[in-house]
């Protein structure tokens, strides 16, 4: 085993003690935004997307790093946009403004 | 020793991966999560833009071209889809996360792999493989999930002869192939078969689970989306990515849990049980005498509302369906001007995804703190006037504490039954997800009022002004 994958797999499970300690705080009011805001943070994988389009010398790899940005894209923005949208709902607000709401 | 710019490209990753998890401490409350999300984005935009400085990086137009045309797929989409329609989006944004992964473990292999020197390890061969297989399956999984959600695929499971015999083969197959490419004792080329094999078990895997077990099946996906970008990370080199990628591992395998539990099934019986393609079940035939069940009307339904003094709104997948989730706020609004205690008791798998309803109803304004919980509000239904069951049913279904001859016996439910009143919007006398009838229905203190629920809400509406 290389020493680079020593450190990937430490790194991989220390951050899973932390993933569980600090998602099990999320009440279930926000479990679709959780869900769809780890979405997006999972499309990370764009940065292995870029690395691979940006040094494709050969038309295959071009088409697989091309094609793979775009998916990572998609999801990068798409899902902290969705995300953005859904908590903007979740405001509290006072009975008030929403009476005034409705008589306006 | 790193030199200056690769040192600042550490720096820079060490810090988003900071700020991701910062970010996710914020969901914790309805008031910082917006900041969390944009504060993970920040996260985002800081890690890709230092990833543009990587010497490996030759060419820039095709990480252009694929970033503007991706992202402008992804915000019009973002933007422009409706709130019912959320389980369906985040299954496709879930897929794109997959696909990417698997797409670039297998370039990374042939990059890798080219030359008579191919330098690479058996660790990073095995973590190719696992990255190519599980974002294959995800992407093909969420696909499929996306399918069925959005009704272009029948949501009732799809089953064929042998489907877990052709299963098991495909997988041995991927095992092999996988085990041949992490002991570099085949030709390159075998990783396009193991990601062929991994996209069409991804499909099979998901078709033959119902719609009411897709917030179980979205959440895993969701797992598997992480878990790939990881392995991705550790064959990249690349720390923050492996932590990014954990980090929604975990949330997916929380939810994944947290899901079934309140369905009382294990998560391989949701994966492999087929629950729902058998539409009349044991229990539905072992009730043999005819029951009967009360129908009431709109004005009925306003009069007892309005001289109820609390009311619980049990809401399900259908009122995401009837996109009720307004009507019901104005009538709740309505009610609360007369002096009526007004709340929504909400089941752990109502909906279509986890925490589905309470996104329709915070969209629909109501305060997040009128949202209660099946621990919660399981304990006032006894001195509740009136409960509106508005598109739920198995989630209220008596049978699943009573009757241990039920298919959902077990599965913990909200006790509508003990209020005393209680009003169920329905269709027509059609089965819930689950398939078996519900003994709520018969209940001496339990009236239907048949219709679509948002048309029902609006004559309610109507008639309480009168009322």
């Amino acid at each position: 085993m290389s020493q680079e994958l020593v450190l990937g797999i430490y790194v991989f499970i220390m951050a899973m003690f932390v993933g569980f300690e600090v998602i099990s705080r999320v009440p279930s009011v926000l479990h679709t935004p959780l869900m769809s805001g780890t979405n997006a943070i999972h499309g990370i994988v764009i940065l292995g997307a870029m690395l691979v389009a940006g040094a494709a010398d050969t038309p295959l790899l071009k088409i697989l790093g091309f094609v793979a940005v775009v998916f990572g894209a998609a999801n990068v923005f798409g899902g902290f946009v969705v995300t953005d949208r859904m908590l903007e709902m979740f405001r509290k607000r006072a009975p008030e403004t929403t009476v005034e709401k409705k008589n306006a | 020793m790193l030199d200056a710019r690769e040192s600042a490209i550490a720096v820079a990753y060490i810090v988003a991966a900071v700020l991701f998890i910062l970010g996710l401490k914020r969901l914790s409350s309805p008031a910082t999560a917006r900041s969390g999300n944009r504060l993970a984005a920040v996260g985002m935009a800081l890690a890709l833009s230092v990833t543009l400085l990587d010497r490996q990086i030759v060419s820039f137009w095709i990480i252009a071209a694929g970033t503007l045309l991706g992202a402008a797929i992804g915000i019009y989409f973002a933007r422009t889809v409706q709130m019912t329609a959320m389980p369906q989006m985040v299954a496709l944004f879930n897929g794109m996360g997959g696909g990417t992964a698997a797409l670039v473990s297998v370039a990374e292999y042939l990059r890798l792999t080219r030359g008579a020197d191919a330098a690479i390890g058996t660790g990073e061969a095995t973590s190719i493989v696992l990255g190519t297989v599980i974002g294959a399956i995800s992407f093909t999984g969420s696909l499929i999930a996306f399918g069925k959600l959005q009704e272009i695929l029948p949501g009732k499971p799809l089953q064929f002869p042998l489907q877990r015999v052709l299963n098991g083969l495909i997988l041995l197959a991927m095992i092999v192939i996988g085990g041949a490419i992490a002991l570099h004792i085949t030709e390159t080329s075998a990783i396009w078969l193991l990601f062929a094999a991994a996209l069409v078990l991804g499909a099979l895997f998901v078709l033959p689970i119902g719609g009411g077990d897709m917030p179980v099946v979205i959440s895993i996906l969701n797992s598997l989306t992480g878990l790939a970008a990881a392995l991705t990370g550790i064959v990249l080199h690349n720390q923050m990515l492996v932590v990014a990628g954990v980090l929604v591992g975990a949330s997916g395998t929380l939810l994944t849990l947290l899901m079934s539990t309140a369905m009382n099934r294990s998560v391989a019986n949701v994966l492999f049980g087929a629950f729902g393609a058998t539409s009349e079940s044991a229990a539905l035939q072992a009730t043999g005498a005819v029951r009967t069940v009360r129908q009431t009307t709109a004005e009925d339904t306003a009069i007892a509302l309005a001289y109820a003094r609390s009311v619980v709104v049990v809401p399900g997948y259908g009122l995401a369906v009837a996109e009720a989730q307004h009507t019901v706020r104005e009538l709740a609004t309505d009610l609360e001007k007369r002096g009526v205690d007004v709340k929504y008791a909400i089941h752990p798998v109502a909906g279509r995804m986890p925490g589905h309803m309470n996104v329709l109803l915070a969209e629909a304004n109501v305060p997040y703190d009128q949202l209660l919980e099946m621990d919660q509000v399981n304990g006032q239904f006894a001195q509740t006037d009136v409960v509106l069951v508005v598109g739920a049913n198995d989630v209220v279904n008596p049978a699943a504490r009573d009757d241990p001859s039920s298919p959902i016996y077990g599965m913990p439910i909200l006790d509508v039954d003990r209020a005393r009143n209680v009003v169920v919007l329905k269709r027509s006398m059609g089965h819930g997800f689950a398939g078996i009838d519900n003994a709520l229905f018969y209940h001496d203190n339990t009236r239907m009022l048949f219709g679509d629920a948002r048309q029902s809400l609006v004559k309610i509406g109507e008639a309480l002004k009168t009322a």
